[in-house]
């Protein structure tokens, strides 16, 4: 239960203190950092990432979800063929998908022609590779659970009893 | 031109305390910590129930006692939950959220001379909700000592040949405190003792962090035929502004309640009623995802306040806490005009909700950790500069 909790925090705010945390949940420090260490020992805590919308930045930014279809290997299944795939530094993530296609392919660039490019002379030429099929998003509305846009004002009165 | 108005009507003071709230209403950049309902939008799902029946263009009135599905998964609902039995066609009542369950319950039970016990610290509807409806209300008082828990002691002495009803507050608006099975035994013996009737508001029964889950007094041996049990959607799906609550009792009770409910309001509003059966039927995860939050908050602002010097028991229940400022030596109303003033954090004086909670005020925790920390930070400040 704890590390379900823990977690939960977490999820939500990568950058909650041990202290807080600590009080929070009502268990003492010492069990929250060793909890948290054994954690991101197995990878359950996989990284505490900064999500930024690069919208609102300067900094050019697309991003391509691409349906990819392979003919999986002999004794390799499909885990050589997406390791070919994840490899790529322009690659952000790799999913085994179930349904018409067999990896979702997730690209980052900084132009649509940069991606395309990649797709065309990186991904497209892998052997087992038979089909890619490129989508670029245009707007995110929502991720990770947070609604890039919408700032919601507390229309609450002062006070209410 | 003569006087037309009602005199109970025009004794009764407005709610609160006037003064503290207009100067609060005035001031720029404050903070509050100061309101009684949820942060939490609801539930999408709920939402998105509303606007499908709203396009299906279901908009007409239901039975004056509410949608028969409601009442059916209510039903349910209390069985599940607190253990309740209630017969869905006979014994529910869908009201206009908690505070007209309370007011109809009391209309249909009062009249001239009849004594009321109601528990103070506590929601400020109960007093002028009995003075309306004819009857005379006995204030008992709540103690900071029991951590404002109600003890047979207190009620002893108040009981008159008049009494015939006492409210139970919990858990409890505005101190957070809950009472327990065991603690709640011996107020039942009590009732049964005096032939007393009980109006139960549990409106925040599913805000309730003990070990052991909320317990209805309903639920006590020859409780249930002295019990109205009285609940809403506002706190526990952070529906305040669908106006949606229901009250369960006997049917002696409930038919004669339903009558007055029927020629005041005809039905509680039907879009909220379609919603309401979505929220019982699919959103005990977010419930209990927000019960967990505010569950962490809680245990936050009581060590803040703790680490700062205030004295403040842990209240197990609601979204408050209901700190003691005594040992500064201010009134409850001069600790948070000054606080108002000097740090522009808002909560509420203790004595809005009774003059037993004189000496204490109330923090709600019905708001982000982030706001949180930095009132909590802002207090502190206050309190080291006395």
């Amino acid at each position: 239960m704890l590390r379900e909790e823990l977690l939960e925090v977490l999820e939500k705010n990568a950058r909650a203190n041990l202290e807080d945390l600590s009080v929070m949940l009502g268990v003492d420090q010492g069990t929250i950092a060793s909890e948290m260490k054994s954690m991101e020992e197995s990878k359950t805590i996989a990284g505490y990432h900064t999500m930024i919308n690069w919208d609102k930045t300067s900094e050019e930014r697309v991003t391509a979800l691409i349906e990819v279809k392979v003919v999986p290997q002999r004794d390799e299944g499909f885990d050589k063929i997406a390791r070919r795939i994840y490899e790529f530094e322009e690659v952000s993530s790799v999913f085994l998908m179930s349904g018409s296609f067999d990896l979702m392919v997730i690209v980052e660039g900084k132009t649509m022609q940069q991606v395309a490019l990649f797709v065309r002379e990186r991904l497209a030429v892998i052997d087992t590779v038979t089909s890619t099929a490129t989508y670029f998003i245009l707007k995110k509305y929502k991720e990770n659970g947070i609604f890039m846009e919408d700032t919601k004002k507390d229309e609450r009165n002062l006070i209410s009893l | 031109m003569r006087d037309f108005l009602n005199e109970t009507v025009r004794n009764m003071k407005p709610s609160g305390i006037r003064r503290f709230f207009d100067i609060a209403a005035e001031m720029d950049n404050v903070i509050s910590l100061g309101v009684g309902e949820p942060d939490f939008d609801t539930p999408w799902s709920i939402r998105e129930t509303a606007i499908y029946t709203l396009e299906q263009g279901k908009t007409v009135y239901t039975a004056n006692a509410g949608l028969k599905e409601l009442r059916m998964a209510l039903s349910r609902y209390v069985k599940a939950k607190y253990s309740l039995d209630y017969d869905p066609l006979s014994e529910i009542l869908i009201t206009v959220g908690g505070s007209e369950a309370i007011d109809v319950g009391l209309r249909a039970m009062l009249s001239e001379g009849i004594e009321v016990l109601v528990p103070e610290p506590s929601y400020v509807s109960y007093i002028p909700c009995v003075e309306l409806a004819g009857g005379t209300p006995v204030n008992v008082p709540l103690k900071l000592e029991n951590e404002f828990k109600l003890k047979v002691e207190d009620l002893e002495p108040l009981v008159t040949e008049n009494t015939r009803i006492l409210i139970m507050p919990f858990p409890n608006n505005p101190t957070g405190s809950i009472m327990t099975r065991e603690e709640l035994e011996p107020i039942a013996d009590f009732c049964i003792r005096h032939d007393l009737f009980v109006i139960s508001d549990e409106i925040y029964a599913e805000l309730s962090y003990g070990d052991k889950p909320h317990c209805s007094i309903a639920t006590l041996p020859g409780m249930w035929e002295r019990t109205l049990t009285i609940n809403g959607f506002s706190k526990a799906f952070s529906m305040t502004g669908w106006r949606l609550g229901y009250a369960c009792g006997p049917q002696w009770l409930i038919s004669q309640m339903t009558k007055i409910h029927q020629f005041a309001i005809m039905c509680a509003p039907t879009t909220s009623q379609y919603a309401a059966i979505n929220a019982l039927e699919a959103c005990d995860d977010k419930v209990a995802a927000m019960r967990r939050e505010y569950n962490r908050r809680r245990r936050y602002v009581v060590h803040r306040l703790r680490e700062m010097g205030v004295d403040c028991f842990e209240p197990f229940g609601a979204f408050y806490v209901f700190p003691s400022i005594a040992k500064f030596g201010m009134s409850s109303e001069e600790f948070c005009t000054r606080l108002l003033q000097e740090e522009r954090v808002a909560v509420v004086p203790g004595d809005a909700f009774g003059k037993d909670g004189e000496g204490s005020v109330r923090i709600s925790y019905a708001y982000s950790m982030e706001s949180l920390k930095t009132a909590l930070d802002r207090i502190e400040h206050f309190i080291q500069s006395l």
